[in-house]
């Protein structure tokens, strides 16, 4: 009984977490400028890293976490050097 | 891949609940992301993601380790301050980038900006 | 002791980063992490950080307190903005601040971009003000009133 509902809860939260995903990459696409698109990939990161914390709740497995981790201070690194290009048009000055 | 642990009641439903309100607020916050009109306005809305969509997350995924492993699993603390310390840093990156490219191309969307003291004149 | 550990605040946290990816507190993995805590102040001292000195711990934690207690409301009022029909009003604020501790602006910088529904854009450090972005706010001086009566104030006393 508790398993059916957790399990319920966790792809429905998968779903959602994809509906979410769909929505960012829809203003990735749509632009219209480059910082709306740079921020959609930064909701995108966070998506993604979420998505990996429910798929480690639902395979009972704790290596999902460090995927996470990692996922996490990639979204970080590539938001702050666009972000950086975006406003000098380069990143390494 | 590995069966759900079997956990007491309690701990099952809040973990159900947690994760639906964290999946729930994060969708809201990029459907504010698609919704919203201008930039500006956009940059607010992932921030409900950062902050309660994923604690509401992570703490779900604490209670999920620590019951069905019988002792206290904390390391998800470590993505949420490292979440909550990272978003501020590049969302505003990312705004003065946009204020910057705003400005290069000669409409200034600041110009207008309230003064917090009447009268007082700051000059950009 | 200041010259051994100059960054206290820095290592300690280090240390327990360490110890919560190495998910024990085994004697060994203690000395692991207080090597990297080590190294990574030294670091930080290599780079010259600007030293924390919080004068009133009592008061950090009244600022926690408020922080959470903010996100929580903000949260609210953001999701209702973004399920609700209405079209927000967003305005600019410059706010000018008598805050000059580089810490300090960091961690209002981080309060006030963290809570839902602003946004702290630049800040001009020849007249210390600093531009935010409200996204729904019906007078942007009454916002900012309220930004330098609770956080700034409380700022100003800890790392006074």
């Amino acid at each position: 009984m508790t398993s059916t509902i957790l399990s319920l809860a966790i792809s429905t939260s998968q779903l959602v977490l994809g509906i979410a995903m769909c929505l960012s990459c829809w203003r990735l696409i749509k632009g219209p400028r480059a910082q709306d698109r740079v921020l959609a990939l930064d909701s995108l990161y966070l998506n993604a890293m979420l998505m990996l914390v429910t798929f480690g709740i639902s395979t009972s497995q704790t290596i999902y976490f460090e995927a996470a981790l990692v996922i996490g201070l990639l979204s970080f690194v590539a938001t702050a050097a666009l972000a950086k290009f975006l406003m000098r048009g380069e990143v390494i000055e | 891949m590995n069966a759900l642990h079997a956990l007491p009641e309690w701990a099952a439903i809040l973990v159900a609940l947690c994760l639906l309100a964290g999946a729930l607020i994060t969708l809201a916050g990029t459907i504010g992301l698609t919704r919203f009109p201008t930039f500006y306005q956009r940059i607010h809305a992932p921030t409900l993601g950062t902050s309660f969509g994923a604690a509401f997350i992570l703490v779900a995924s604490m209670i999920y380790f620590s019951v069905s492993e019988a002792r206290p699993v904390l390391h998800e603390l470590l993505i949420l301050i490292f979440v909550t310390i990272t978003t501020p840093i590049t969302l505003m990156l990312l705004a003065r980038a946009a204020l910057y490219r705003d400005r290069a191309e000669g409409h200034d969307v600041a110009a207008d900006a309230v003064e917090a003291e009447r009268g007082e004149t700051t000059g950009h | 002791m200041t010259r051994l550990f100059p960054y206290p605040l820095l290592w300690l946290s280090l240390l327990a980063m360490w110890l919560l990816l190495a998910r024990s507190i085994d004697p060994g993995q203690l000395l692991l992490g207080a090597i990297v805590a080590s190294l990574g102040c030294g670091a930080a001292s290599a780079l010259g950080l600007p030293r924390v000195r919080i004068r009133r711990f009592d008061l950090v934690l009244k600022l926690v307190a408020l922080v959470l207690w903010d996100i929580c409301r903000s949260n609210l009022a953001v999701l209702l903005l973004v399920l609700g029909r209405r079209e927000p009003q967003s305005v600019f604020v410059t706010i000018p601040l008598e805050l000059r501790d580089p810490n300090a602006l960091a961690i209002l910088a981080c309060i006030i971009t963290a809570t839902p529904g602003s946004a702290w854009v630049s800040h001009s450090s020849t007249n210390n003000t600093v531009l935010v972005h409200v996204l729904d706010t019906g007078d942007g001086i009454a916002w900012a009133e309220t930004i330098k009566r609770t956080y700034e104030a409380l700022l100003l006393e800890i790392f006074r």
